[in-house]
């Protein structure tokens, strides 16, 4: 059954053409990564499914419900949780506190005004979970702007989890990240998959991180689609060799 | 069982304004200058709410302060000679402008949102500055005075006792930041905290960030009002400067000035600019320029007001 259906989308900036009438449909429990030259339209294509950017003209349909104009906040309630290619996190607050608040959002806690005990202590159980699921239990409690990049990621895409979404879209995960960082981020992403049948969706410029996690890739050039396949097939394709591995 | 610093500091603030009234006196102050500082301090932290924990600048405070001071005085001069009537009168009339004038600004951010709030303060003051009959214009609304709160078995007389007074003071102040407190221990708190982190983190969370800075906002304004009754009450005049911009200012300096991450910082930045302001005012004229000089070399170097020397981003 697919979760997401992407129908023929485009999106213009005046004369510019970002996305031009790509389609995509992801299974459940599916692992699909986008790839694509700098300046392919990938980040853009992800800013239309989160609802960061709305199309000029297609549709999204997710788990049956059209999203297209949705506000982020609908689309987050409904199940749909991202990371950004620029780590987004609160840089002042600590790891925990991050994680806290992602919590009690997805607890439906946000409008409240207090917390019982035994709510309270649920919410802190969850939070230390996920902490210690995301290899952040030894900076718990330092201030998030304070760690090294990987482990803000790895707080990002936490949070991202917290939310307990439906599908996971996580926009190049290992950008600037060591050797080190990025096994680790990639093992993350590869539990959440095998374990968790979580969808998810990836924008990655690593391609040893593509090939090894990816169960079908789409390749944008130029905010066309050029190609979509298994990673075997996406390897073995002419076009996108020459429009992009070979350049790469 | 070990005290934690923040404990320590609570208690102590709390000792300090409990009994402020019975030595105030020995270190060359007096009860009202007390008073004065924490109804000015609750302006402050009211405002702080908004500045300090949820990342929202608004220039135009003195509006909802000014409605409290009017609503008071209004209340008090031609309805009824009641304190109690005056205060919910003032807080309902600053909550309600801030309800309607809110929900037209609060999808602007930054210096925008900054701006449209003058611009709406404005319209309050010159309305008090023109509406002579009513307001009394520039001569301000005099010809009425505090009332003694009636308890049922006995009246608590605020008017005859200025340490009386202080205690009606003492406990608004008490209840709005013990409220204000909680709130930001709360989770609806954290999406405050949330939204001044990091507003796009904020929303892909989930959390409908202009209702959130809204509500924000209602809470920041609904006890600014509740301020500006008091302080008509401290001054038993009711004057269209209150109302103005520049009072904004002057709250918005006392929490920056104090420190506006910390939760007393505009508590310490309000005497601070109450105390300075009482004494230079009774040597020159120009005791703004004191002021101001104090509040550019705080912000030079201590850009994160006087308790941020102490008071380093809490990682608990």
């Amino acid at each position: 059954m697919s979760l997401l259906q992407v129908e023929s989308v485009s999106r213009h900036f005046g004369s510019l053409v970002a996305v031009e009438n790509v389609s995509m449909s992801v299974e459940v429990g599916e692992l699909r990564a986008v790839i694509g030259p700098n300046g392919a339209g990938k980040t853009t294509f992800f800013n239309l499914i989160s609802g960061f950017l709305t199309p000029t003209s297609g549709r999204i349909v997710f788990g049956g419900e059209d999203i297209t104009n949705l506000l982020p906040a609908r689309r987050v309630w409904r199940g749909i949780s991202r990371t950004f290619q620029l780590t987004e996190v609160f840089p002042e607050l600590s790891v925990q506190q991050n994680l806290r608040i992602a919590v009690e959002i997805a607890a439906g806690y946000r409008l409240r005004p207090w917390l019982s005990r035994r709510e309270d202590a649920a919410v802190s159980i969850r939070a230390t979970d996920l902490c210690n699921k995301g290899g952040l239990a030894n900076v718990e409690t330092r201030l998030v702007g304070e760690l090294s990049h990987g482990d803000q990621r790895a707080t990002e895409i936490m949070m991202a989890l917290a939310l307990n979404p439906r599908l996971l879209l996580l926009d190049e995960p290992t950008a600037g990240m060591g050797d080190q960082e990025t096994y680790n981020i990639t093992r993350l992403i590869r539990q959440l998959h095998r374990d968790q049948k979580l969808t998810i969706v990836l924008i990655e410029h690593d391609m040893r991180v593509v090939f090894h996690l990816a169960d079908r890739i789409m390749v944008l050039a130029e905010g066309r689609m050029l190609a979509e396949g298994t990673p075997r097939e996406i390897a073995a394709n002419e076009r996108v060799q020459a429009a992009y591995l070979g350049q790469a | 069982m070990e005290m934690s610093p923040k404990r320590g500091a609570n208690i102590l603030i709390w000792a300090v304004l409990l009994t402020m009234p019975y030595w105030i006196n020995w270190i060359g102050g007096y009860t009202s200058l007390g008073s004065r500082v924490m109804v000015l301090a609750l302006a402050a932290m009211s405002l702080n709410f908004l500045l300090g924990f949820t990342g929202v600048l608004s220039f135009g405070h003195a509006a909802y302060f000014g409605l409290g001071v009017y609503g008071m005085g209004l209340t008090i001069k031609y309805l009824v000679p009641s304190t109690v009537a005056g205060t919910a009168v003032g807080v309902v009339a600053g909550a309600a402008a801030a309800a309607v004038i809110g929900l037209l600004i609060v999808r602007l951010r930054g210096i925008y949102f900054a701006m449209a709030t003058i611009a709406f303060g404005q319209v309050f003051y010159f309305i008090a500055y023109r509406w002579n009959t009513v307001t009394g214009g520039d001569d301000g609304l005099s010809g009425w005075h505090r009332q003694p709160i009636d308890l049922g078995f006995a009246a608590w007389d605020i008017l005859g006792s200025d340490r009386a007074f202080y205690y009606w003071v003492l406990v608004c102040f008490a209840g709005a930041t013990g409220i204000m407190a909680a709130l930001l221990h709360s989770p609806f708190g954290r999406t405050l905290l949330a939204i001044r982190e990091n507003e796009r983190r904020a929303r892909f969370l989930g959390i409908p960030v202009d209702r959130h800075i809204w509500l924000s906002w209602m809470i920041s304004c609904f006890f600014v009002s509740l301020a500006g009754t008091l302080y008509a009450l401290l001054n038993n005049f009711a004057d269209p400067h209150d109302l103005r911009w520049d009072q904004s200012g002057d709250f918005v300096i006392m929490a920056v000035l104090g420190g506006m991450r910390a939760f007393w910082g505009p508590l310490i930045g309000a005497a601070i600019f109450v105390v300075l302001q009482d004494y230079v005012s009774s040597q020159t004229q120009n005791w703004m320029s004191f002021i101001g000089l104090f509040f550019v070399l705080v912000v030079v170097f201590f850009p994160r007001g006087v308790l941020g020397i102490l008071h380093r981003p809490s990682s608990r």
